[in-house]
């Protein structure tokens, strides 16, 4: 589509400076002409162009025009010379709308990167105020609902176990029973050298119990509930209904928040007690298959030796985890503003947050488990 | 009838910039259009109305390209749509633009970074000169010279539609298509924007087609109005819609909101007198 070249040259007619251009002056045509003229030194001699001649060129656009102008010296009131009307119509058009060469976005590196922080650390204050404020929020509505008993929503709240609990027992399942299996076969490779395979048992049994089933668990509900409460609440936000809701009178935390808290505060130790299950499962195949043990032999070493508080460490931080990715979750979705965008955006960030949530927490239970000596 | 659904040939010797002829779209079982002849001329502005789910968007969807047609010929700028692959495909994109009823602009770029994609993509500019055609079209629609730097997040429906227009007119398209553009702005901001178009088409030379409900817009700027009637298009001047007999045409024009828009064009028409 480029056809005939874009030419031009600088002419002295009487007395007066005259950029002539010919040819097609075009978006598409120009960018030959572009890369020359930057490698050639700009012409400093030439008087500045007072009128520029089109008489000669083909085929006009308004990059065409922008260049010409540019060319000209940016002279904003510059004369022209056209055959055609359509041409001086567009000529002006560009000449009134020219803006004096756009500012360039500067950027320096260092305070691009310093900026940069600053706003992420200014926003992660920002963010923990608010996710104080709505745990604070979240917990007056809970002690309203005390109050008022038949405030508590039981459909809505077993709705949502069946989401989150129901839907997951088979991938806990099969990911637990996995992990079981691989730790039952480190412990027997690597405890073989000093003759203590049998200490495997123990292994899988304190492994599981005390955090593995309890972790896992929490990634996965993390990954697959957290995000969908972020998602289904951050939609309904884009869609406008939860300030329809607040106009009916209704107040979001007590008809959306509490009770996929509630489901998942539910839910989580049952998930985990599950997990834990199909993760002593795993370990005890793996022992059948590398320790020949029997299925009796591996239970009745794991009830001998491996304490009931080692189960309990476990399942007391399942309803605690399951709190923090459900109001995470929750939170990340209500304070989606504006497009759709920003439920892809928030929905990661709630999925990471609760994950790290979980983890910090899990530090912090070990070291009270320590103190206490359990 | 003339060629092309018209009721009346307005073509005077023009370059036929879209010919569609016998087309039918259908979704599963459900016929769109069927038969449907359509031309438009270049340098006119076409209006597209018809009733909801008559399949206007479909249409024009249809001659972009974004909807396969089932069966029928559809020739834009003067070569066959359903022909086009490959390089021959992405350079006709060069020379049509579409704005989205939402703007659809990219959100993750700035509004000066998504009118230069489809600078960078087919005219491959250096990044100064793009920047300065880009400052250029942001000056053309009317938006202030610092919208540029801002995310189109940033702002309000009716900047997003000028900003959409701009991307549109990035590498001045002989064809422009305009989905709804007026939808949503304030009688204000849609009689600017119907003058906006309406200049740009005539410095630019445009050839526009657009889809709208918006009656002002229909006599402000429309050379001609075509309506999708029964599966097919019927096209003419809003005068000789006025006096079509069909029941629909009928109520769509004649009706309170039709006769009052038909009255301010009276009414402008004797001011210019």
């Amino acid at each position: 589509m480029a056809g005939a070249h874009p030419t031009f040259r600088y002419v002295d007619r009487d007395g007066t400076p005259v950029l002539e251009a010919s040819g097609t002056w075009t978006v598409f045509s120009i960018r030959t002409l572009r890369r020359r003229r930057r490698q050639a030194s700009p012409a400093g001699s030439t008087r500045k162009p007072r009128l520029i001649d089109l008489t000669h060129v083909e085929r006009l656009d308004t990059a065409g025009v922008l260049e010409l102008l540019q060319l000209a010296g940016n002279e904003k009131d510059i004369e022209f010379r056209t055959r055609e009307q359509g041409q001086a119509d567009l000529f002006r058009v560009v000449q009134t709308n020219m803006v004096a060469t756009p500012p360039e976005p500067k950027v320096n590196w260092l305070t691009h990167w310093l900026g940069e922080v600053g706003h992420s650390l200014v926003d992660l204050y920002h963010q923990i105020i608010a996710l104080c404020a709505f745990f604070g929020e979240t917990l007056v509505v809970l002690a309203g609902a005390f109050m008022q008993p038949r405030r508590f929503r039981p459909t809505a709240v077993v709705g949502q176990m069946y989401e989150v609990w129901i839907k997951a027992l088979a991938i806990v399942a099969v990911l637990c029973f996995l992990i079981g299996v691989v730790i039952a076969y480190q412990g027997v490779q690597q405890l073989r050298q000093f003759g203590a395979e049998t200490f495997t048992v123990e292994a899988v049994g304190i492994g599981i119990f005390r955090e593995l089933g309890v972790l896992l668990t929490a990634i996965i509900v993390a990954g697959r509930s957290g995000s969908a409460f972020t998602a289904q609440l951050g939609t309904m936000q884009v869609n406008q209904e939860i300030d329809a809701m607040r106009t009916i009178g209704l107040n979001p935390i007590e008809w959306l928040v509490l009770p996929r808290i509630f489901a998942l505060v539910i839910s989580m130790p049952l998930l985990v007690f599950w997990g834990d299950m199909a993760g002593l499962l795993g370990g005890a195949v793996a022992c059948t298959i590398y320790l020949d043990f029997t299925f009796v032999q591996f239970f009745a070493r794991l009830r001998d030796t491996v304490g009931i508080w080692s189960f309990y460490t476990g399942i007391i931080k399942a309803p605690v985890f399951g709190m923090i990715i459900a109001a995470i979750g929750c939170f990340e979705g209500l304070q989606v503003r504006g497009s759709a965008e920003s439920v892809g955006l928030l929905t990661t960030r709630s999925v990471v947050e609760s994950i790290f949530c979980v983890i910090v927490l899990d530090a912090i239970f070990s070291i009270i488990f320590l103190l206490a000596g359990v | 009838m003339a060629d092309g659904g018209q009721l009346v040939d307005h073509r005077n010797g023009r370059e036929v910039i879209v010919r569609l002829r016998d087309v039918r779209t259908q979704f599963g079982d459900h016929v769109i259009h069927d038969k449907l002849d359509f031309d438009m001329f270049r340098g006119e502005v076409v209006g597209l109305v018809g009733g909801s789910g008559s399949g206007k968007s479909v249409l024009l969807r249809t001659i972009i390209g974004l909807n396969p047609a089932r069966h029928g010929r559809i020739e834009v700028l003067g070569v066959d749509r359903r022909g086009l692959h490959g390089k021959a495909e992405h350079d006709f994109h060069a020379h049509t633009g579409v704005q989205f009823q939402d703007g659809a602009l990219f959100s993750s770029l700035t509004v000066a970074e998504n009118i230069m994609v489809p600078i960078r993509e087919h005219a491959g500019l250096d990044e100064e000169a793009m920047r300065c055609i880009a400052a250029l079209k942001i000056a053309l629609v009317g938006l202030p010279a610092d919208t540029g730097e801002k995310k189109p997040s940033e702002l309000s429906g009716g900047m997003r539609k000028r900003a959409s227009l701009a991307r549109a007119l990035a590498l001045d398209p002989e064809l422009l298509f305009l989905d709804e553009p007026t939808a949503g702005l304030d009688p204000i901001g849609a009689s600017h924007y119907d003058e906006l178009v309406r200049s740009l088409q005539q410095s630019l030379g445009l050839t526009v087609l657009m889809v709208t409900h918006d009656l002002d817009s229909l006599n402000a700027i429309c050379d001609r109005v075509a309506v999708l009637l029964d599966k097919r298009v019927v096209a003419g001047t809003m005068d000789e819609l006025l006096a079509y007999d069909h029941p629909w045409v009928r109520e769509y024009f004649h009706g309170p909101r039709g006769r009052a828009a038909a009255r301010q064009k009276d009414k402008a028409s004797s001011d210019g007198k």
